[in-house]
């Protein structure tokens, strides 16, 4: 039998949203997770950061690609969560006198019932993110002869400012929130469910979370008290 | 026989149109062997000889069969235990002086006719969308004509098992009803019988549970812990398979 529904109706089904809103996400996991791991060379000073930011920098139209594709990324993401959430208040005009939860088998958490808040908030600190250090002062430095951009200075920099620095980890333990539901949640709403994997896919996702959160957290806070 | 004085706020709603409030009321003289809609009965009762007009609930088999009853009791759809229909819980999960909030299950797609009586008819029109298998007529066929496997038939009763009453949708926190939807096509979905419509019914059904104006589901499972009959959310995963697969085909 063949689809009956049209390709412009299917993307209006809350079942694609979430499928697109989870393969984005996964994807935005991954980047996440090489963002910390490059990142964890300011932990070595200023020349491996410099020599990490100057190689990514140098990558031209291939870093094009993948900054067009992060920003698709995302605002696939973020459009579809906001979508999906202003679909599901108005599936409940009227709200409960008393909320309760059910326990047991039951995956509903903080994390769980504030992801369109968490999300909101990291949407806006990425702007904020990405206006302060690629769009930021820019120094340069020459190292081995080449000249770059001086990146470890105005991280330095940002890093020893408390308002940023406080701000920077407050936002991390809601990454770390985000993920922790979003994780497995993606699994499952790509349709993925099995009896043996659903539990570790779950298990994952936590440690996932923590160790993100910890991560992002563990950079700035070293630098500031170094 | 210990009784109990209970303290109960209730959602009063004369019809659709009205706003509807919530209604204090005290109730003596509950016996801890009452189903919780026996309680309730004892409540209309106690409003009726007062010269009130009794609270409208939804009830039929009280046996945990017919979902039929509903009502969201200090939050949770159902009460507080598990698998467990408001029919079959008794008051023996209560305790003296216990003030018990009880309000209809709340959805879009679950307009409140009057009191705790919601209308579920949107959850007929999902099943009309494509929940049933064609069949021809004649002679019902031979017994093993058809093979099904037993790991299928076993998954397929389970989600068999639902009893359409809603409380998934009450429990979910964006009043999803995918946990219902999920169910009603992996029953069919997991058997021969169901096969030949298999893609029309998952695309079919989830456009009228989404027309319907239920939310769209974010996996905080909440249904499966109230769901009296312990469905699995893994017929909701089955559910995005089968809808994927009917709109990439």
């Amino acid at each position: 039998m063949a689809a009956s529904t049209s390709v412009s109706n299917a993307f209006r089904s809350t079942i694609v949203k979430k499928i697109l809103m989870s393969l984005t996400g996964l994807g935005l996991v991954i980047f996440v997770l090489g963002h910390l791991i490059g990142n964890l060379s300011l932990l070595f000073g200023p020349e491996p950061f410099n020599l990490y930011s100057h190689k990514l920098m140098s990558l031209g139209p291939l870093l094009w690609v993948i900054e067009i594709g992060l920003v698709a990324f995302f605002l696939i993401h973020a459009w579809n969560g906001i979508s999906v959430s202003r679909h599901n208040r108005r599936s409940r005009p009227v709200r409960y006198a008393k909320t309760g939860d059910a326990g047991g088998p039951s995956k509903k958490s903080l994390s769980s019932v504030s992801m369109i808040f968490t999300g909101i908030i990291l949407l806006v600190f990425l702007v904020i993110h990405v206006a302060t250090f690629k769009y930021g002062a820019y120094y340069t430095t020459v190292i081995d002869g080449v000249e770059m951009r001086d990146l470890y200075k105005l991280v330095y920099q940002k890093f020893h400012d408390p308002l940023y620095v406080f701000g920077y980890t407050g936002v991390m333990i809601l990454l770390g929130f985000h993920l922790r539901h979003g994780f497995w949640s993606a699994f499952q709403s790509l349709g993925t469910n099995h009896p043996r994997y659903s539990g570790p896919i779950y298990t994952i996702g936590v440690v996932l979370a923590i160790v993100l959160a910890i991560g992002f957290i563990a950079i700035p806070l070293y630098t500031y008290f170094n | 026989m210990s009784e109990m004085t209970l303290k109960l706020s209730v959602w009063r709603q004369e019809n659709a149109a009205d706003a509807g409030k919530m209604v204090d009321y005290t109730l003596p003289g509950v016996s801890e062997h009452m189903s919780f809609l026996e309680m309730l009965d004892v409540l209309n009762e106690k409003i009726i000889a007062e010269g009130g007009d009794p609270i409208e609930f939804d009830n039929d088999c009280r046996e945990g069969i017919c979902g039929m009853c509903s009502l969201v009791i200090n939050g949770i759809a159902h009460g507080p235990e598990k698998r467990t229909a408001t029919c079959q819980l008794h008051m023996r999960h209560f305790k003296d002086g216990d003030h018990i909030t009880i309000e209809p299950f709340r959805a879009e797609g679950f307009p409140v006719i009057r009191d705790l009586t919601v209308d579920r008819s949107s959850f007929d029109r999902i099943i009309a969308a494509g929940g049933y298998v064609s069949v021809n007529t004649g002679n019902a066929p031979d017994a093993n004509a058809v093979p099904v496997s037993k790991e299928a038939a076993d998954k397929a009763m389970d989600a068999a098992a639902c009893i359409g009453c809603g409380a998934c949708v009450a429990a979910c926190p964006n009043a999803s009803a995918a946990l219902f939807v999920g169910a009603k096509i992996s029953q069919y979905a997991l058997q021969p019988q169901g096969d030949p419509e298999r893609a029309r019914r998952a695309q079919r059904m989830v456009d009228q549970m989404d027309a319907e104006g239920f939310g769209a589901c974010s996996n905080h499972a909440e249904c499966e812990a109230v769901c009296p009959k312990g469905i699995s959310i893994m017929n909701i995963a089955r559910m995005r398979r089968e809808y994927l697969k009917a709109i990439i085909s």
